[in-house]
């Protein structure tokens, strides 16, 4: 018989005890294809060029994260082969006492690998490649395009990729099962099997006070990411603190748990001894006894998985549902007003002299009339001085304000942006704000990025006056107003200063803006106008004029069509890997504890147990093995998801339930799938034969 | 007749400085070709030790060990493995055998590690299984066995090497009485008509009266040692009986 004939045998052997093993290689090798042929499906697509660049740098990061998961997924092989190895010890023992060298058993495993390399391999990508039919769909939907004809993708460089990382880790697990085997002694190998287990009772007391400890401090780190993030979380590097102290706390509640929960549940008399509660609590008891680490990990990686895929999915939600609230004009075109300074900065003394003219007149000389093209437009000028920044609007209370935000994060020294209230209303109008009206000493802010609202909104409430341009006001209102004049994806305007229009100083405008909407309606028309703006770039005569910067609603929406897509796949992608990685450890334990257990249920039958009562408690072992990870895990969640909202707040979460329902959406498919295959083949392995 | 194991002095201890077990206390006795020689002893006495060093899953911690002249206490990589693989024979009490293979496979194994020809091999499989009456299961899966035919099979790959020396650890342990039997016959078969050495581990007294000689161990020392001779076996099985009653009285328990 030969070394080869030996592999193959054993493959088929385990094919059929293993076959979460092999399922979830193929599952890795299918994701990663999938994934990573996005680019190819993006080819056929009828988008513009600024999409095609989004999705350029889509493309660069998914192949980033994809070396990331290629570690998770060598990571999750390397630790499921040896899992598989360490139950084989007796039959390596046998090669070995049979006077099969540790080179040639190497060999075995050599071919064994080889074997399940090509089959996942071959069938992974074969599944990937259909996937990735679907997922072409996905992504025209993402990038909201038309998928102008379905045609048959197929993309070698995913395939190559797939094939080069999946051989790199296939490599690495060839060398640890080597090393292993290299390091094993015959002795171990032949008597591992006469071990029993043995059965450590942990104290109850102890327990108890673990348990109420490890709450404790988890329900301090739940408090530190929410209710009390401002007073703990200071610098960033805090955010770690929370993080360990969760870690740590939900080790030892596993661990105290393991020892609490089997003693509640003998204490409840009438419970324990029915039927085969007994037997099914023990049992699950030992089971989470010996693998605390491992449910502390999984547990967490469930934890991240679930807030990856839900920040992730209502941080696109929010972004396209932002758009018409926050780019409710056509186009924004902006000259910064320059002085002298600017002569360092690559501008000549004619573009500095022109500047002040203001974007109407700088494209008039251009040959581009406004009017030509659009059918309403508002100009207004931004003032800066540096007798006002942000520190100064604080006044008194930036005592209070160093106090309860982190004050790293705090741009104390960033000139504010000023608007007399009369450009403001002219600005609110266009975009059908609300419009403002203001006496002559008083003043207000305008603002929409939570964090610096709640900040300004400490300085307002105290009456706090500033000193602008040599007149002294006080607040309007003793909060910020909600509201913005710059267009974007996303609520990011930290504040604009608006005063009475008599208190400006013409000679500290900094910069001169006008907002329009086009004549047309007709995208590609609108398209072609924003084409001509930015080819004035090509008159001679640009070089004595300036151009304006350009901020339009298409490439707004583009950009967040774009980013959103960006960081739902890359979401979707880790999430997925994270979950399968983390399901497919509990499963590979059920199923080895099965065939472990088989005498366990050989016993159960001769005492009369029939077959629907061990497959109940069969179904209620796993089923508790699988929900334990995962509730702690959901409980973690909670408050991590607020904790992320509130990291993200710009993006706004009023989409946070969609994708928290898409998140459990997920959960339950590739969980829940999981949990049946390894329900029905545990039962195979206990079935009597 | 000549010698075929030679234990000389052989010492194992376990554990640590602070409480160490002395599983073997400077433990010597020969065994010659063609014999069959029982080691008896209650749990914990060495006997499972000794033959863990005999057959080198174990190391001793001082004292020879010869097999056919060689000192295999001194063997390492390859030659530790050859000495296994032509002059070693193991039968265990759980069978040991590989579940992936057929009854034919798992005895072919023996050979086909010893780069044999697959004629050759299927030969002396073939012989092999007719002596010992299991050429119908050749070709079953061992789950598909009973557990006498299993352990004929496992002696079947322990002794199809032609080794110099077949060790067996409990070998009826996981039999029923019948079944025991059949395999105590076949090992009487091996050893008088194909001359293999048999060293077995027992602590079965019946197990034991199939033996030509039976030593006992107590505390990881030779205790006694007597010898069937022209003895009938029911006679030396009332022999060994007695001596097991001498060596302490939990050994009866079993009778």
């Amino acid at each position: 018989m030969t070394t080869i004939k030996l592999s193959f045998r054993n493959i088929k052997k385990s094919f059929k005890d293993y076959a979460i093993y092999f399922f979830t290689l193929i599952l890795g090798v299918a994701i990663f294809y999938v994934f990573n042929s996005i680019e190819s499906q993006t080819v056929l697509l009828d988008v513009t060029e600024s999409t095609y660049e989004v999705i350029g740098m889509m493309t660069t990061m998914l192949s980033a994260a994809s070396v990331f998961v290629a570690f998770i997924l060598g990571f999750l092989i390397i630790y499921a082969s040896r899992f598989l190895i360490k139950r084989r010890n007796k039959e390596f023992g046998i090669y070995m006492l049979l006077g099969m060298s540790k080179r040639k058993i190497s060999m075995i495993l050599f071919f064994e690998t080889i074997l399940i390399g090509i089959i996942s391999l071959a069938v992974g990508l074969g599944l990937g490649i259909l996937l990735s039919q679907l997922m072409s769909m996905l992504v025209a939907n993402m990038f909201e395009a038309d998928m102008t004809k379905y045609q048959f993708i197929f993309s070698q460089d995913a395939c190559i990729k797939t094939l080069i990382y999946f051989g790199i880790m296939y490599v690495i697990v060839m060398l640890f099962n080597a090393i292993n085997v290299g390091k094993c002694k015959l002795i171990d190998l032949i008597q591992t099997s006469k071990k029993s287990e043995t059965i450590k009772l942990k104290n109850l007391l102890l327990c108890t006070v673990v348990f109420i400890l490890s709450v404790v401090a988890l329900g301090y780190a739940y408090y530190m990411v929410t209710g009390g993030i401002n007073e703990t979380v200071k610098t960033p590097e805090d955010i770690l603190k929370p993080i360990v102290i969760g870690a740590i706390s939900t080790f030892f509640i596993f661990w105290s748990l393991s020892g609490l929960i089997l003693k509640i549940v003998m204490g409840m008399k009438n419970l324990y001894v029915k039927g085969l509660n007994a037997f099914t609590f023990r049992q699950v008891s030992s089971k989470i006894n010996t693998t605390v680490f491992s449910m502390t990990i999984i547990s967490l990686m469930l934890f991240v998985t679930i807030c990856v895929l839900s920040s992730s999915l209502s941080l696109k939600n929010s972004m396209t549902a932002n758009l018409d609230e926050l780019a409710p004009a056509d186009i924004q075109l902006t000259i910064s007003v320059k002085d002298d300074d600017w002569l360092n900065q690559g501008y000549n003394e004619k573009q500095i002299a022109n500047s002040k003219l203001g974007v109407r007149k700088n494209l008039e000389a251009l040959n581009f009339n406004i009017d030509n093209y659009f059918n309403e437009s508002v100009e207004y000028n931004i003032y800066r001085t540096e007798d006002l920044v942000f520190d100064d609007t604080l006044g008194d209370s930036k005592k209070e304000v160093e106090e309860s935000y982190l004050t790293s994060m705090i741009p104390y020294s960033v000139e504010e942006m000023i608007m007399t209230v009369s450009d403001y209303n002219n600005v609110a109008k266009i975009y059908n704000n609300e419009e403002y009206s203001l006496n002559d000493n008083e003043y207000m802010i305008v603002a929409d990025y939570d964090s610096m609202v709640q900040i300004r909104n400490i300085a307002l409430k105290n009456n706090e006056e500033i000193t602008v341009f040599g007149h002294t006001l006080k607040p309007k209102y003793n909060e910020c107003k909600d509201g913005f004049v710059d267009m974007s994806s996303n609520h990011i305007n930290s504040g604009i200063i608006v005063i009475p229009d008599n208190v400006v100083d013409e000679n500290y405008k900094a910069y001169n803006s006008i907002i329009g909407n086009y004549k047309t309606e007709s995208v590609d028309e609108q398209r072609k106008i924003e084409e001509i703006i930015k080819g004035l770039i090509n008159n001679p005569l640009s070089e004595q004029y300036n151009l304006p910067t350009i901020n339009t609603r298409l490439d707004i929406s583009e950009a967040s069509i774009g980013l959103g897509a960006l960081v739902t796949f890359l979401g979707l992608y880790l999430g997925i890997v994270f979950l399968i990685a983390s399901v497919a450890i509990l499963a590979l334990k059920e199923l080895t504890e099965s065939t472990d257990n088989k005498e366990r249920y050989k016993m159960l039958r001769k005492l009369g147990a029939d077959e629907k009562m061990i497959n109940k408690s069969l179904f209620r072992q796993i089923a508790i093995f699988f929900m334990f990870p995962l509730l702690v895990a959901i409980i973690h969640s909670i408050f991590g998801i607020k904790f992320c909202s509130y990291i993200i707040s710009t993006f706004g979460n009023e989409q946070l339930l969609n994708s928290i329902i898409m998140t459990a959406v997920f959960i339950v498919v590739i969980y829940g799938g999981y949990f049946l295959i390894t329900y029905l083949c545990s039962k195979n392995i206990i079935k009597e034969k | 007749m000549s010698t075929i194991l030679k234990i000389d002095k052989v010492e194992k201890y376990y554990g640590s400085k602070s409480s160490l077990t002395k599983a073997l206390d400077n433990l010597s006795f020969e065994v010659d070709k063609g014999e069959f020689v029982a080691i008896m002893g209650a749990s914990g006495s060495g006997k499972t030790t000794l033959l863990n060093c005999i057959s080198t899953i174990d190391k001793v911690t001082s004292g020879h060990i010869f097999v056919g002249g060689e000192d295999i206490t001194k063997l390492k990589g390859n030659n530790l493995n050859k000495f296994r693989r032509e002059k070693l024979g193991f039968i265990f009490q759980d069978f040991n055998l590989l579940d992936t293979l057929t009854a034919y496979e798992n005895i072919s194994l023996a050979l086909s590690i010893q780069n044999k020809s697959a004629k050759e091999i299927e030969k002396r499989v073939n012989d092999l299984a007719t002596k010992l009456g299991i050429k119908d299961v050749l070709q079953k899966y061992p789950y598909q066995m009973s557990g006498g035919q299993k352990q004929r099979v496992a002696s079947a790959r322990a002794i199809i090497t032609d080794p110099q020396i077949v060790l067996a650890d409990e070998p009826t342990g996981a039999l029923d009485s019948k079944s025991s039997r059949m395999l105590l016959e076949s090992f009487d078969y091996l050893n008088e008509k194909l001359n293999t050495t048999i060293l077995m581990v027992t602590h079965d007294s019946f197990c034991a009266s199939y033996a030509s000689r039976v030593i006992f161990i107590k505390d990881g020392k030779v205790f006694n040692e007597i010898i069937k001779g022209n003895s009938s076996r029911k006679d030396f099985f009332d022999k060994i009986i007695d001596v097991v009653t001498l060596l302490g009285g939990e050994e009866n328990d079993n009778y």
